[in-house]
């Protein structure tokens, strides 16, 4: 076991780093403030590649691992949550799939221009019925000819009004089990945006990752073409929950990156603010607050980095990826408010940082699979 | 068309300089970095690449671990990299380490060669100029603006407070400044590539034409009198003089009294 990273994720990191200081930092108030997507940041990020990192080259992608992917929207979301997440949601819920899933005219036709960043991907399962009861799935597909109709929202949807095509999971069929239940089967389906039939509803106002573009969509006798069914038919609540599997880690790096730049700010702060004639990190209670806050970074990270790993070489790695999310989430929840605390009044204020930061960990332990979920899934393994 | 960079890893001084005792430079205590001024070299360079298809190679030399601007540089997008080290090679000074680069660039085909004008840990702006007279090339200092025309490069170059426009045919060389332009990040994929390359390493064996009485610390006339962090330079004295008799009068006066003649 080494837990000493090799030359070129080190340099990768460098590379992740100086380009969020640079590029993304400034930004990051007036993102959080004004709600405004951040579109020349994903254009930069087009330029240099970060919209395909784990992605094969010849399909536009980078060729990198998932580790060097989860650094890249860790250190992105040590300066910004929303940029973070838009990697994220964009590469692990819309690249990966149509990689994993998609057929080579698929991959041509949506991932190539995804993975190069010239198209930029958002994923739709969750409805106002159904977050972590995907049975409660009220979006149906139906064939028809050449292609499928699909009616029904989604709700909560990252990039949402921002990007260019989506994997929406439908139920195409009911059956009947043994005991009588009836059990929706899903399909996964890529729709492109400008599909006749498919509109945006309400722009979500939200507590953190404000710039996110976060959106409802809505499917009125939208077609979709045949050829674009993801999979089989069927295989929609396999892929979907693979799919998340990926993106867990990618929640995971980000909470972890917003808890590292909580820290790292809070570490800036108390060397600099003084009370009672020293600086405020002479005192033991901070020094032992922030001692407990880079231990569980540490600790954070390590999962994260293991369920990376762990996607690179596994088929499944869904107890890794629920691990590495619950722990991080909630790391990244304890430290962020720790760092208010220790900012005191100034914390509360917006031009410090740590507060928005404490707003945008709330949402890691919610989506793509809240802490209980991931809970679930750890357990569930155990218990099995 | 080919082009060769020849850049150097340094300590970055961003932070300020740290010295050892003995008042050289504490090398370890400070972050590797690669010199700004070469990186706008590179950054040149690959803008030729954009524009021409050229191809780059990076030369460096110095110690095993200045492998690391090599591979950045390739995971910008330069296409070969060359490592000089030797142990023979160590305590270079200008004239010992303009030698063996210019020992280095004659095993290779060039049509341009750009350099930093200088580097942030010596700061002398003496090497990319002495390995041109090495091989018997012109040399266009300072350069802001890189052009291409046929077999000629033509330069804007930085003056006081003006500018020259400079053409020479090639091969030439030139050095860069930071202020050339802004260097492109890396790519996560580069790097991944330039890790999966070779890098050509040579030695003191594969320097061509060089004697070994001009390399490494014996080689090196220079001696280090004291070592200081960069004093910044004063405003300067302006005057305005009715003729050009007078000025000339006036600072062969000012000489005089510096004891510079």
């Amino acid at each position: 076991m080494d837990f000493q990273l090799d030359q070129q994720h080190e340099m990768a990191r460098s590379l992740f780093r100086e380009f969020a200081e640079k590029e993304v930092k400034p930004h990051a108030i007036d993102v959080d403030e004004t709600e405004v997507f951040p579109r020349e940041t994903v254009e930069k990020m087009e330029k240099y590649g970060f919209m395909g990192i784990p992605i094969p080259k010849e399909y536009g992608g980078q060729g990198c691992d998932p580790l060097t992917y989860a650094m890249c929207v860790e250190e992105l979301a040590k300066v910004c949550g929303t940029t973070a997440v838009i990697v994220s949601a964009h590469t692990s819920l819309c690249c990966d799939p149509i990689m994993n899933y998609g057929t080579e005219e698929q991959k041509q036709k949506f991932l190539v221009p995804l993975a190069k960043g010239e198209k930029l991907g958002a994923f739709g399962l969750t409805e106002p019925g159904a977050g972590t009861d995907a049975q409660g799935v009220q979006t149906k597909a139906v064939l028809d000819g050449d292609s499928y109709i699909l009616n029904g929202s989604k709700c909560f949807i990252t990039n949402g009004k921002e990007a260019d095509v989506y994997i929406i999971i439908a139920y195409t069929d009911i059956q009947i089990d043994a005991r009588g239940r009836k059990n929706k089967i899903f399909s996964a389906f890529i729709v492109e945006k400008n599909t006749p039939g498919f509109t945006f509803g309400t722009k979500e106002n939200k507590m953190g990752i404000r710039g996110s573009s976060t959106y409802e969509l809505i499917f009125q006798d939208c077609r979709i073409p045949k050829e674009n069914l993801l999979g089989k038919e069927g295989q929609g609540f396999k892929i979907a929950m693979h799919t998340l599997d990926g993106g867990r880690i990618g929640i995971a790096a980000q909470a972890l990156g917003i808890a590292e730049g909580a820290l790292d700010r809070t570490v800036a702060y108390v060397k600099e603010r003084k009370q009672f004639g020293r600086s405020i990190g002479q005192f033991q209670n901070t020094q032992f607050q922030i001692a407990d806050m880079a231990t569980k970074c540490e600790a954070a990270k390590l999962l994260v980095y293991e369920a990376a790993e762990a996607k690179s070489k596994k088929d499944r790695f869904s107890v890794e990826a629920a691990r590495a999310k619950l722990y991080a989430a909630e790391v990244a929840m304890e430290v962020t408010t720790k760092a208010v605390q220790l900012h005191g009044g100034y914390g509360y204020i917006r031009e410090y940082e740590v507060e928005r930061m404490m707003r945008d960990a709330k949402i890691t332990e919610i989506y793509e699979g809240t802490s209980e979920v991931q809970r679930m899934v750890i357990s569930g393994a155990l218990l099995k | 068309m080919k082009v060769v960079v020849c850049v150097k890893q340094v300590p970055d001084t961003k932070g300020g300089v740290k010295f050892k005792p003995d008042g050289t430079l504490d090398r370890a205590a400070m972050l590797a970095i690669m010199n700004p001024d070469d990186k706008a070299g590179l950054e040149a360079a690959l803008r030729l690449k954009d524009q021409y298809g050229a191809e780059v190679t990076v030369v460096t030399m110095g110690l095993p671990k200045a492998d690391a601007v090599l591979r950045e540089a390739m995971a910008m997008g330069a296409d070969n990299g060359v490592l000089v080290t030797d142990r023979v090679l160590g305590g270079a000074d200008t004239w010992a380490t303009s030698t063996t680069i210019a020992g280095a660039l004659r095993n290779l085909d060039y049509d341009l060669i750009i350099t930093g004008r200088q580097a942030i840990d010596g700061d002398t702006a003496q090497v990319g100029p002495q390995i041109s007279e090495h091989l018997g090339i012109p040399v266009i200092s300072y350069a802001e603006e890189i052009k291409i025309d046929g077999e000629y490069v033509e330069v804007k170059r930085q003056f006081e407070d003006r500018y020259h426009i400079v053409k020479a045919k090639m091969p030439c060389l030139v050095t860069a400044l930071a202020e050339l332009n802004e260097p492109r990040y890396m790519t996560p994929g580069g790097i991944f590539d330039a890790f999966a390359k070779e890098v050509t390493v040579w030695g003191r064996k594969d320097l061509k034409d060089v004697d070994d009485s001009n390399i490494g610390l014996k080689g090196s006339p220079t001696v280090i009198a004291k070592a200081s962090d960069k004093v910044k330079k004063g405003a300067g004295e302006k005057v305005v003089l009715d003729s050009a008799d007078e000025c000339a009068d006036y600072i062969l006066g000012k000489l005089d009294e510096k004891h510079v003649i």
